[in-house]
């Protein structure tokens, strides 16, 4: 368990977590490569505050991107509910008014 | 030496967890898989002595876990048990930006010269962080209750559908309120 | 505090074991005596019930996910130890963590996953419903428990268990902040999924949950809810009851006598709360239990900062 280590996992979980968040149609597993991507935000934080600065404060960014992804999950549980009580919608392809 | 053995098991656990998100074709097993793969990071958080956000990783993530896969068999409106799905789009190109990404980041990880560590870690990580919390970033603490405040608010907002004028006519002196459900405190 | 080498986890599992069996032949008892046989029927049901599961054969549902399924039938159980790894037996203890509340948190929190896990896995209509049945208690209970559990933390600024316990020299917590252990009182039922928190189980959808457990993975399941319920009484003792502090016996005995105590009470309520609907608990949680157990959090706060 070195630095490069523990980098090279979260680039792993990171990486995997981008190819959902990409490749995924449906609204709820776009969001489960989101969280993916922050959880390997977390493992690299958490390994750059161990192996390089352990001093207190350097903690606190962990919360912060924890607290992230609640409000990245609450609002998405928000606007998928709402996409599929106005439209019966559930896949992003169908919500893709904004990219025309 | 057990701790590296640990951070291995934990390691692989967490990057397979995480693939099999995308793999398996039952809405349960990608929810749980995803919490799976949770719970290892937040082991491997532990193991680097930050027990506070080791631990509520574990637990926020559980519980969101569960939450999601509600969601999941909510929204996808198939039998997942049933039938496998595969609803992606454009997946070679997103295979390959992802690789590219995953090679950078190991580049970046592996060739970088990091520098040694500064000081030493204080004697009571969890303690160390609340008093930080409480007193030099008082205003990240501060920040994040009122973005999730808002959050709560906005969350409901976006997904309820009944009015105040459903519930209490049009009026609003309609008591008690006609909800499809029956509240237990009777109002 | 003496943290014993890990093969002492035997032991404290051992423990758990026991006071698992007895929790069973106790409600064993009570149902016998509510239902009018002879009390004797009550001692060995239990120990029958052990023998008559672990020979059945497994009953098989049409596609059921049998991965998701088993790891929700023996994941209560495995909760409940995690949880007794925490609990200081008078000095000693497995796992003196610095976060140890949150560490019960955490694992209380898997509640929600098995229970659920366990209801979806037979891929049948009644256990699903008593997935969701549990999953709707859980939106209502786990809010005010998470505050319930922070009172003692701040009372004695502390996160460790160990220390908290130690903070309750002269005054239990329980009796100076009741409204927070009987929140978590609630909160310890409503994961063994127990007393009023049984609609998930309930005969209205065939059993809910369990409709279709049998065998090693029905024992494994109600042998985790008797287990959680030891597990939730000993944690409340270093917690709300003061720890091992008491005259006369030595440390590690009251720990057992008051687990003993409050276990107990939990088995004997079973039969003297009614059910709590899902739908209409909703509201209570939210409504009545939260602001109370918000209140209770204020106070202590207040009077921790007085003493401080």
């Amino acid at each position: 368990m070195i630095l490069q280590t523990v980098l090279l996992v979260a680039a792993a979980l990171f990486s995997v977590g981008l190819y959902g968040a990409l490749s995924q149609q449906v609204v709820v597993m776009v969001m489960m490569g989101l969280e993916l991507m922050l959880n390997g935000l977390i493992l690299a934080a958490a390994g750059f505050w161990w192996f390089l600065s352990p001093d207190p404060s350097g903690q606190v960014l962990l919360l912060v991107i924890i607290a992230a992804m609640t409000v990245e999950m609450a609002m998405g549980f928000a606007v998928a509910t709402a996409l599929h009580r106005v439209r019966r919608a559930d896949m992003t392809d169908m919500a893709a008014d904004l990219s025309r | 030496m057990i701790t590296h053995v640990a951070f291995w098991i934990l390691a692989i656990g967490a990057a397979l967890t995480g693939a099999a998100v995308f793999i398996v074709n039952s809405m349960a097993r990608a929810s749980y898989a995803l919490a799976v793969s949770f719970i290892c990071v937040g082991l491997q958080v532990l193991l680097l002595q930050q027990n506070y956000v080791g631990v509520v990783t574990i637990l926020m993530m559980v519980m969101e876990m569960a939450v999601m896969a509600v969601y999941m068999v909510m929204f996808m409106g198939m039998n997942p048990a049933l039938m496998p799905m595969s609803m992606v789009h454009d997946k070679r190109h997103a295979l390959a930006v992802s690789i590219g990404v995953f090679l950078l980041l190991a580049a970046g990880a592996l060739l970088t010269p990091w520098p040694a560590r500064r000081g030493t870690p204080p004697a009571d990580v969890t303690a160390a962080l609340g008093e930080e919390l409480m007193e030099p970033k008082m205003l990240v603490m501060a920040a994040v209750g009122v973005v999730m405040a808002a959050t709560i608010v906005a969350g409901v907002v976006l997904a309820a559908h009944r009015t105040r004028y459903d519930r209490f006519g049009d009026d609003l002196r309609r008591r008690p309120a006609r909800d499809p459900q029956p509240g237990g405190v009777g109002r | 505090m003496t943290v014993v080498p890990p093969p002492w986890a035997l032991a404290a599992a051992g423990l758990l074991g026991l006071l698992t069996l007895g929790a069973a032949v106790l409600d064993g008892v009570l149902s016998a005596r509510a239902a009018g046989t002879h009390v004797r029927t009550g001692l060995t049901r239990p120990i029958g019930e052990i023998a008559r599961l672990m020979r059945q054969r497994r009953r098989v549902t049409v596609a059921a996910d049998t991965l998701l399924w088993r790891i929700g039938g023996a994941g209560l159980l495995v909760m409940a130890l995690m949880i007794i790894t925490v609990v200081p037996l008078g000095k000693w203890t497995l796992f003196d963590l610095d976060v140890g509340v949150v560490w019960f948190n955490a694992m209380d929190v898997l509640a929600w996953a098995f229970v659920w896990l366990t209801g979806w896995g037979a891929n049948s209509a009644h256990s699903l419903v008593g997935g969701y049945r549990f999953l709707a208690h859980g939106l209502a209970y786990e809010l005010p428990l998470m505050f319930a559990l922070v009172a003692p933390a701040v009372a004695a600024s502390s996160l460790n268990v160990a220390t908290i316990a130690a903070a309750q020299q002269n005054l239990w917590f329980a009796v100076w902040m009741p409204v927070a252990f009987l929140v978590y009182c609630m909160g310890v039922l409503a994961i063994a999924v127990w007393g009023p928190f049984s609609p998930a189980l309930a005969p209205d959808t065939a059993g809910g949950v369990t409709a279709e457990l049998s065998g090693l993975d029905r024992l494994l399941f109600l042998g985790g809810r008797y287990a959680l319920l030891v597990a939730g009484a000993a944690f409340a003792v270093p917690m709300f009851l003061g720890g091992g502090s008491g005259p006369l016996l030595p440390a590690w005995m009251w720990v057992l006598v008051k687990t003993l105590a409050l276990l107990t009470a939990f088995i004997w309520l079973r039969r003297r709360l009614p059910a709590v609907r899902p739908d209409l608990f909703m509201e209570v949680g939210w409504v009545v239990l939260l602001p109370a157990v918000l209140l209770q959090d204020l106070l202590v706060a207040g009077i921790a900062l007085g003493r401080s």
